[in-house]
């Protein structure tokens, strides 16, 4: 009874994180929803890209092959280099989790692994309870996808300033969730600016590369740079409880 | 040759769900070697910021009002406010700066 309150608890916690997310996915849903309808989707297949896709720059990448009528293989290979973050992501959330954490969970939490339902997995306490990510997913991606749908349908319906407005829900947090652990840990403040930094310069220095090209050459360089030279503690869990 | 849009979604569909649950259901122990721990230690945080800048001050009509988000955003977090305070706040901040600067 106590471990299912428990699951409970963290199951509302992950419903109540997930509202701001689901705010800013509707927003940007909405405007993927657009791009969907000129790639020639109807609104139950913009609902369903969504649904399946859960990533932002992967489903606009995915329309741009649909719309150029490219084959299968290129759609695989350019879904698999728009979300190739996810792959680390995923396995910086294995990390997170309890190793009895059954096979179930494990693929079910896989499934709606994004940037922001991550961030707010990893801000957790170790170890992940999968009811909490649950909680986030069952706000966040009925969001994701209906306004998707909505977005074939409506069109630019939602006044500019709105959208502008809700477009930086995500942003805000991200930024929530980087900025407790750097507070405690200095390290992580100094590599969260130095990104900040990089990733303003690739984006003016190198604007061929895309934003999710730009996420993993610079999340693989700083973060190997951070292991490298400030390696966490050998025995001791370095872990910061938010 | 035309293609199916649905076989398309398809394909998608099964590839980004094998790039995230594959490490998930593979690796179930905890990982021993220092480097590589350390390493996904500090990817989310290097990532989300990378995400964050300069995409905040692209996503708004005006850089000012991303920038001012921003601003807020951290100051707001780093005295303690949760996930939704800080992301109302730069939503809000956003809309009211965007009324006086951009015009409709």
């Amino acid at each position: 009874m106590r471990v299912l309150d428990k699951h409970r608890i963290a199951l509302a916690n992950g419903a109540r994180d997930g509202v701001p997310i689901g705010l800013g996915y509707f927003a940007v849903a909405f405007s993927l929803g657009i791009a969907a309808r000129n790639a020639g989707l109807t609104a139950v297949q913009g609902f369903f890209l969504s649904f399946f896709g859960m990533a932002s720059a992967g489903e606009y990448a995915a329309l741009t092959v649909i719309a150029a009528n490219a084959s299968y293989l290129e759609m695989a290979l350019v879904t698999l280099i728009a979300n190739a973050r996810y792959l680390l992501m995923s396995f910086a959330l294995s990390q997170r989790m309890s190793p009895t954490t059954p096979l179930r969970h494990r693929l079910l939490v896989g499934y709606s692994i994004t940037d922001e339902l991550f961030g707010i997995a990893v801000a957790q306490p170790k170890p992940l309870d999968p009811w909490y990510s649950y909680g986030s997913y069952l706000v966040a991606i009925p969001c994701w996808a209906a306004g998707t749908a909505v977005g074939v349908i409506a069109g630019n319906l939602l006044p500019g300033r709105v959208v502008s407005a809700l477009s930086v829900a995500l942003f805000g947090m991200f930024i929530a969730v980087v900025v407790p652990p750097a507070k405690q840990d200095k390290i992580v403040g100094l590599f969260a600016l130095l990104s900040f930094g990089a990733s303003f310069a690739a984006s003016r220095l190198l604007p061929m590369l895309s934003g999710g090209t730009r996420t993993i050459l610079l999340t693989l360089v700083l973060s190997g740079l951070a292991a490298a030279l400030f390696p966490i503690p050998g025995d001791t869990q370095k872990e910061v409880e938010t | 040759m035309t293609h199916q849009i649905w076989l398309y979604l398809a394909v998608m569909a099964a590839v980004c769900y094998a790039i995230r649950v594959l490490p998930l259901t593979l690796l179930r122990k905890q990982i021993r070697n220092r480097f590589l721990r350390s390493f996904l230690y500090y990817v989310p945080y290097v990532t989300l910021s990378v995400m964050t800048f300069p995409a905040i001050i692209e996503a708004t009509r005006t850089p000012i009002a991303g920038g001012a988000a921003l601003g807020l955003g951290i100051l707001l977090a780093w005295m303690g406010a949760g996930l939704f305070p800080v992301a109302v706040s730069c939503c809000a901040v956003v809309f009211l700066l965007e009324w006086f600067l951009v015009s409709a």
